[in-house]
């Protein structure tokens, strides 16, 4: 038995799958942004596994620029969390249409 | 003997990335939550170590055990939400069982994806060109950090000044949003101007 990038695959997807399932069933949009970054992880898995079986590098670069945008992207999802939740702290992610204007 | 130590690493990273996942979604408590995550990005590390991406393995533990999973439970502390989700109704119906199913269903699309359409492996490689499509082979002989670092810095220079571009435009942004609108922090001691 060996390890063959098919599994790191299969792994990516179900990791994927996962996230997507929670950023559905979950309402705190504090949660709901750590399923977002299960996503990023489990597509940046399939980014590696696939620089490792066409043996080029520019698969590993493209992980890199998606960490740095993971990062911007919760920078800013978070302060619009604490403008949200500033307010109400129970607030769900239907709640978002409050902070209209 | 290689091998075996392969396969018993990747079974036990993968039941951690994906523990960790299923933490992050049972976990009815907004910590625990963030503490699966931690647990489901060092699990991915392993993978990348295992792949031989020693760096992205390095910033992987960094920036997201470290940087990211902090500013989440920093924000959770800060706004005192550190307790069980109150809201127990579901306020789609069958909300639930839609996701799950959902859910399954971009597993089994992604599978498709994977294995169903055109040639795996090798010829995959040369499906869409005809030759071998590396842009920047990898030479097992350099460093990773090395090899990573010389692309990073010749062929996607400028996507790289970009990104500090757009870090830049996030810092402000976050910023500006969370910034405390109506409250004069600058003028404290005159009398009826309490910020609470």
């Amino acid at each position: 038995m060996e390890v063959t990038e098919a599994w790191y695959l299969i792994l990516s997807a179900m990791l994927f799958a996962l996230g997507a399932t929670g950023l559905m069933i979950r309402r705190n949009p504090l949660v709901m942004f750590m399923c977002v970054e299960l996503m990023l992880n489990a597509v940046n898995i399939s980014f590696v596994a696939f620089s490792k079986m066409y043996d080029d590098l520019a698969g590993q670069s493209a992980v890199f620029f998606v960490l740095v945008v993971a990062a911007a992207e919760v920078v800013v999802g978070l302060s619009i969390v604490v403008a949200l939740l500033r307010r109400r702290p129970t607030a769900t992610a239907d709640d978002l249409v409050e902070l209209r204007g | 003997m290689g091998n075996v130590a392969e396969v018993i690493v990747f079974l036990i990273s993968g039941a951690i990335v994906l523990g960790g996942g299923l933490g992050v979604i049972l976990n009815r408590n907004p910590v625990h939550a963030a503490l699966s995550l931690i647990a489901s990005f060092f699990g991915v590390a392993v993978l990348f170590i295992s792949q031989e991406a020693h760096f992205l393995a390095f910033v992987q533990v960094v920036v997201y055990g470290g940087a990211i999973v902090v500013l989440f439970l920093f924000v959770i502390m800060l706004l005192g939400v550190d307790r069980a989700e109150q809201v127990r109704v579901e306020q789609l119906s069958m909300q639930r069982p839609l996701a799950i199913v959902t859910g399954v269903m971009l597993f089994g699309l992604a599978m498709g994806g994977l294995f169903l359409s055109g040639p795996g492996g090798e010829e995959g490689a040369v499906a869409a060109t005809g030759q071998q499509s590396a842009m920047v082979p990898i030479d097992e002989t350099e460093p990773n950090v090395r090899q990573l670092g010389l692309d990073l810095f010749t062929r996607n220079v400028l996507a790289f000044e970009a990104t500090a571009i757009l870090l830049t435009i996030a810092t402000v942004g976050a910023v500006v949003l969370v910034r405390n609108e109506g409250a004069e922090d600058l003028v404290v001691d005159e009398p009826g101007t309490s910020i609470g």
